[in-house]
């Protein structure tokens, strides 16, 4: 298990069910709602031969309560073993609900939302600076675009042409409370990512390939920043969690995880 | 201390390409050395403190050393939770640069005083806390605090002129500096404020008041072997700081009493209420909060008469 092809949603999205309910933990629905994007990184976007290489791109799971998925992306990359993540939420592990810098392959610690752009310019301008040609990529909620802090290192990305950050907004329209239109409209999203200065893309949040297609076409070496932002379904890949709020914290009972489980193994 | 920093930095960087230098838009006449020197490794990130830290985060995880410049309460508070998630959880090093601690902006108000920075720094383990007294002591703490591993916080005075007697720019990380010594009563403070400690007991001894004045500059990691040494040999010990009551200096020598068991009695001087409103020059603020050099003597000789009273009631 070394290379990107054994990295796929469908293998995601069932670690995230698996461990959720082993570990008996919510967050769930923001963890499917970014199998995909996760699942295209990992497999086919990343620039990373070993996750302790200094020249490796750079990612930044900025919301950092979809750490399932990446601890999944990980494992399947053969950068955490299955013991290592059969750990996850018991005591000891480096493996919490929120992602830390001390387990190896995660870059950052996230868990705060806000705090992660900042971060990935800070690491964008350092490739710069160093005339490396690594690339960065900070995955981000839609309701973190709530922050101002995000704004702020927006703003820098674009004045200072970090062309080599590349930042995708999982737009399912939940928070933790309520549908984002409800609670804090932001849209037109893309208007005003556009409205700082970055490259805007639209793209189907759970369409892996295209995902990887679209980063493939982005111009790292020059030019604005860029954002993807990647439509997607809270929950996506079990019907009963789709666009459910309660599914942002909730943990399943047996014959909720059970008819998971099924749904997403029948769906490639 | 500020311009001893910058120019302490522009020789540092001279022989190491990892050093740069961000600042919130702050600096004006002070960062230039360094903007001129290396503009490359320069960056205003403009008004935006929270970016800067997590700007400098970013660049530290890649190797350099960044240290980022702003006034004290804009560089500590405002992006406080991004230096404790960023630099301090992954133990980066990132430096923090705050300028002008306590009311060293007197007449620009609450809103650029640095009241709390030495306590809510001091509070994190992971991060090393230095509030220089004069330029030469910064310029030293610098020079040998510049690449420690983890982060540091650097509280540093506007004043590039005055020196502290008996300091001679002394420095040890974990160490604290006596630069006066005397038998009836020890002084402790930490910041600029070391110069008008010292004033206060050069007129002590002309009242026959004989004192020692210890300046505490790294408060983490805090002298403690230090502070229970010195705090063992004197029976009232005044802590002075331009910082609130809690979490600086005073709070630090009240703890090293407490969990050695000391029988040194500590009154604490420092500012003990929100500002007013009223505004003022730092002068005229360290009066009004019992910090000027008369004041602070006044309050030594009433500490004193109040233990001799307790000692001669059993008390």
């Amino acid at each position: 298990m070394t290379g990107g092809e054994n990295v796929t949603p469908q293998k995601i999205r069932r670690i995230i069910l698996e461990q959720s309910k082993r570990a008996g933990v919510g967050h769930i629905g923001s963890a499917l709602s970014v199998a995909d994007i996760v699942a295209a990184l990992y497999a086919n976007v990343l620039r990373i031969s070993d996750p302790d290489d200094p020249d490796r791109d750079r990612f930044i799971l900025s919301k950092g309560h979809a750490a399932l998925a990446l601890y999944a992306a990980l494992f399947l990359r053969g950068w955490l073993t299955e013991e290592g993540l059969n750990t996850f939420c018991g005591d000891g592990s480096l493996l919490g609900v929120h992602p830390e810098h001390a387990l190896r392959g995660v870059d950052f610690c996230t868990g705060s939302l806000g705090h992660g752009v900042a971060m990935g310019v800070g690491a964008a301008l350092a490739a710069r600076l160093q005339q490396s040609s690594l690339r960065v990529f900070v995955l981000v909620s839609d309701a973190e675009c709530n922050e101002g802090s995000l704004w702020e290192a927006a703003a820098f990305a674009a004045h200072h042409g970090l062309a080599n950050l590349t930042v995708l907004v999982d737009l399912n329209g939940q928070q933790a409370l309520g549908y984002t239109r409800d609670v804090l409209d932001m849209s037109p999203l893309a208007g005003r990512w556009r409205a700082f200065g970055w490259d805007v893309t639209d793209v189907d949040g759970h369409d892996a390939p295209a995902i990887a297609s679209a980063v493939a076409g982005l111009n790292s070496a020059s030019g604005p920043p860029h954002v993807l932002i990647a439509r997607t379904t809270f929950g996506k890949g079990v019907s009963f969690m789709e666009n459910q709020i309660k599914w942002h914290y909730w943990p399943m009972t047996d014959g909720e995880y059970e008819l998971a489980l099924h749904e997403v193994d029948q769906t490639p | 201390m500020r311009r001893a920093v910058v120019k302490a930095l522009v020789e540092l960087a001279e022989c190491d390409p990892r050093i740069l230098l961000l600042t919130g838009d702050l600096g004006y006449l002070v960062v230039e050395p360094f903007s001129e020197r290396f503009p490359a490794r320069f960056i205003n990130v403009g008004v935006a403190e929270q970016n800067m830290i997590g700007v400098a985060t970013g660049l530290a995880e890649a190797g350099f050393i960044p240290f980022v410049y702003s006034i004290v309460t804009f560089a500590s508070l405002r992006p406080y939770e991004f230096i404790r998630n960023g630099p301090i959880l992954h133990r980066f090093p990132v430096r923090i640069l705050g300028v002008g601690g306590g009311v060293e902006y007197g007449h620009n108000g609450a809103s650029h005083y640095g009241l709390e920075d030495v306590g809510v720094m001091r509070v994190q383990p992971g991060i090393t806390v230095i509030a220089p007294a004069d330029h030469e002591q910064a310029r030293t703490a610098v020079r040998k605090t510049w690449d420690l591993p983890g982060p540091a916080y650097y509280r540093l005075g506007k004043d590039d002129e005055s020196t502290v007697p008996g300091l001679a720019g002394r420095f040890e990380l974990g160490r604290l500096e006596v630069i006066r010594e005397g038998a009836d009563l020890l002084f402790i403070t930490m910041g600029s404020i070391a110069g008008t400690v010292a004033a206060a007991a050069e007129s002590l001894a002309g009242d026959g008041v004989s004192c020692s004045v210890a300046v505490v500059a790294s408060l983490n990691p805090a002298p403690v072997a230090d502070l229970r040494e010195i705090l063992g040999r004197f029976p009232l010990v005044l802590t002075v700081e331009a910082h609130y009551l809690v979490g600086g200096v005073g709070s630090l020598v009240s703890e090293v009493i407490a969990d050695s068991g000391l029988a040194c009695r500590i009154v604490r001087c420092g500012i003990r209420s929100t500002p007013d409103g009223v505004s003022g020059s730092q002068a005229y603020l360290h009066e009004v909060h019992g910090l000027s050099a008369p004041k602070l003597a006044d309050t030594a000789r009433e500490a004193l008469a109040a233990l001799d009273n307790a000692r001669s009631t059993g008390g």
